[in-house]
């Protein structure tokens, strides 16, 4: 096992490093500048920028440059679009909300998901049953960009009970919207999922020997058919789990929590090329790390794999 | 006088999209103390949903009605709490597929030793220990390292083997193995057989065995009763069937086992399908593939006939037309 993780570490270090060198590509081929507007300045303006920048600098020295900085300073740049902050800062800045908002959206899915789903595959052909798809689908096809204004319209205008955006420092009645917004389509997906999975579990051969040793149907169901039932989760929770802490444009612009999600939009139309790089490389580091934390949950889980 | 089980009446129905069917259809029999029981027949014949349905554990769409009386307790009308103390305490399953039977996500030990403090109330670590002492007794080598190990990590044999010691942890009185042997390479079968013989004379607990082996049946069960669409064909010491069947399915069954005593170029079949049970016919469900049918066969269904020594049998023809 340590040695599995130490190899896909070092794994990690060439992916990270060809995303950054393709991500830096894109974005060059991409038409268009960070300085360029309906009205361009100067030229001797442009040139000066360019020059502050680094942009005046041949392609190729510019992409090393870049991952020297990154890999040895862990510097990400200056922001081209926020005159007087670093990427470094944009991200010290934004991380933590989106972090702290997104990781209770997660716990927020999974548990609601998975009970959601248990309750409807042990109940299968229930109306509690086809409630529970039926608000999982209802809930899946829901865009956040709906759902955000519903919620607004209803806790904030009509009842008054929930602030209708900020942050102020992570209080709980700041995140309440956020969370519920950003977790409804994963607990969705998670339910539905789970459901399927439980369904099947249970109609399995050793859940029948389970039942037939006398098990009260609670130690049935969750100490021999649970963990069997996450496995299709795991691969489902690796991604979701980051595309949540990473924020949401939509969640962020409606509830104005001052997150990465919106700087991540922003800096993709201004050209902003550096915090787009910096987050770029924050979520795919974060993408290995988990799906690193996955493949170690399904040996856990399952002891025919072993690494 | 009780028997340790009487089975009265039993009929399972299964709820399907092309509405009820009749998996087992008024069956009755019984099983004494230490006895051994084969229940014969070939796939679909209700066999094995006798036996779910006398451990409670029918698919959800199933239903059994009926009377399944245990020491004078039906089974059927029992809680589902009440259920659960008799499952493993009293009677207990193996089942036919030892590779899937077991949990493969847990250790040998914590599947074992759960049966014991559920329902003997063990500490763990007792338990682990009498779940590595069975484990010996079905001559598991190495029981007490290999306690820990998972399903994966033993062939199916050896599976089969635990299932076999998880079933007997609480000294059950009716072991009901259905198709024990069929997943199993035949050397490994007889050891199995062999083992399920020892330990129904160790412990005397009554076997019911299901299967569709009849080479098993001769060599291991005091009785043998025949099923064909959820009916009893006929029933008798498995001496006296296998001798004189009673039932032209019985010898069809019998002629249709390979022989090397004979010279025989071609198998032995019954022609015909097994039944549609969902459209049985309305007289004897074998009567289609039966080759001494009679016009009542078709239109009646034959009642049970007594006959000695203690046998039974359900069919028009005569006995000594059949016999013969």
């Amino acid at each position: 096992m340590f040695s599995f993780i130490v190899r896909r570490l070092a794994v990690a270090v060439p992916t990270l490093l060809i995303l950054i060198i393709l991500s830096f590509m894109l974005m060059f081929a991409a038409p268009g500048g960070p300085f360029l507007s309906e009205r361009p300045p100067p030229q001797q303006v442009l040139d000066n920028l360019n020059a502050k920048y680094g942009l005046d600098q041949p392609y190729l020295k510019q992409i090393f440059d870049y991952v020297v900085n990154v890999v040895f300073y862990f510097d990400f740049g200056p922001s081209f679009q926020y005159r007087d902050r670093t990427v470094n800062d944009v991200i010290a800045q934004g991380f933590p909300v989106t972090l702290t908002y997104g990781f209770w959206s997660f716990v927020v899915a999974l548990i609601v998901g998975i009970g959601l789903g248990i309750a409807a595959a042990i109940k299968h052909n229930t109306w509690l049953d086809y409630l529970a798809v039926g608000v999982s689908i209802g809930a899946e096809m829901l865009p956040n960009f709906i759902l955000a204004p519903i919620l607004l319209l209803t806790f904030t205008l009509a009842l008054g009970w929930l602030p209708g955006g900020g942050w102020n420092g992570g209080e709980w009645q700041y995140m309440v919207m956020p969370i519920i917004a950003l977790s409804t389509s994963y607990m969705a997906s998670i339910a539905r999922i789970t459901r399927a999975s439980m369904i099947e579990v249970m109609n399995s051969n050793f859940i029948r020997t389970a039942k037939a040793k006398g098990l009260p149907m609670r130690t049935v169901i969750f100490r021999h058919a649970l963990k069997p039932s996450l496995l299709p989760i795991l691969s489902f929770i690796g991604p979701a789990f980051v595309a949540m802490v990473t924020g949401s444009f939509v969640v962020d612009s409606f509830f104005s929590t001052g997150g990465i999600g919106v700087f991540f939009v922003n800096a993709a139309f201004n050209r902003d090329y550096a915090v787009m790089m910096g987050l770029t490389i924050l979520v795919g580091s974060m993408t290995i790390i988990f799906s690193l934390i996955v493949d170690i949950l399904y040996a856990w889980i399952d002891p025919k794999i072993r690494y | 006088m009780t028997k340790l089980l009487e089975v009265e009446d039993l009929t399972v129905t299964f709820r399907t999209g092309d509405g009820d069917v009749n998996a087992v259809n008024g069956l009755s029999f019984d099983i004494d103390e230490g006895e051994t029981l084969a229940i014969v027949g070939e796939s679909g014949s209700g066999k094995s949903q006798t036996a779910f349905a006398t451990m409670g554990l029918l698919a959800r769409n199933g239903r059994a009605s009926g009377q399944v009386r245990f020491d004078g307790t039906d089974l059927l009308s029992l809680s589902q709490a009440k259920m659960n103390k008799m499952r493993s305490e009293k009677v207990a399953m193996i089942f036919q597929d030892p590779m899937t039977s077991l949990n493969p996500y847990m250790r040998i030990s914590d599947q074992m030793a759960e049966v014991l403090t559920l329902h003997k109330g063990l500490s763990k670590r007792d338990a682990i220990a009498e779940a590595a002492r069975m484990l010996d007794a079905v001559r598991i080598p190495d029981a007490r390292a290999r306690i820990t190990m998972y399903p994966h990590e033993f062939s199916g044999g050896m599976r089969q083997r635990i299932m076999i010691a998880m079933a007997l942890l609480c000294q059950p009185r009716l072991l009901i193995a259905d198709e024990p042997t069929t997943a199993l390479d035949v050397t490994v079968q007889a050891q199995i057989m062999s083992l399920l013989g020892t330990i129904r004379d160790d412990f005397g607990t009554a076997v019911i065995l299901i299967t569709h082996d009849l080479g098993i049946v001769a060599d291991f069960c005091d009785r043998t009763l025949v099923m064909y669409g959820g009916q009893i064909m006929e029933e008798g010491a498995t001496t006296d069937v296998f001798a004189a069947p009673a039932h032209p399915y019985t010898k069809g069954l019998l002629r249709a086992v390979p022989r090397l005593d004979r010279d025989d170029d071609v198998l032995q079949t019954i022609a015909g399908e097994p039944p549609d049970m969902s459209r049985l016919p309305a007289g004897c469900p074998f009567s289609p593939r039966c080759d001494i049918v009679r016009p009542e066969c078709t239109a009646t269904r034959p009642a049970q006939e007594a006959f000695p020594p203690e046998r039974r049998r359900a069919c028009h023809a005569p006995l000594t037309e059949v016999t013969s």
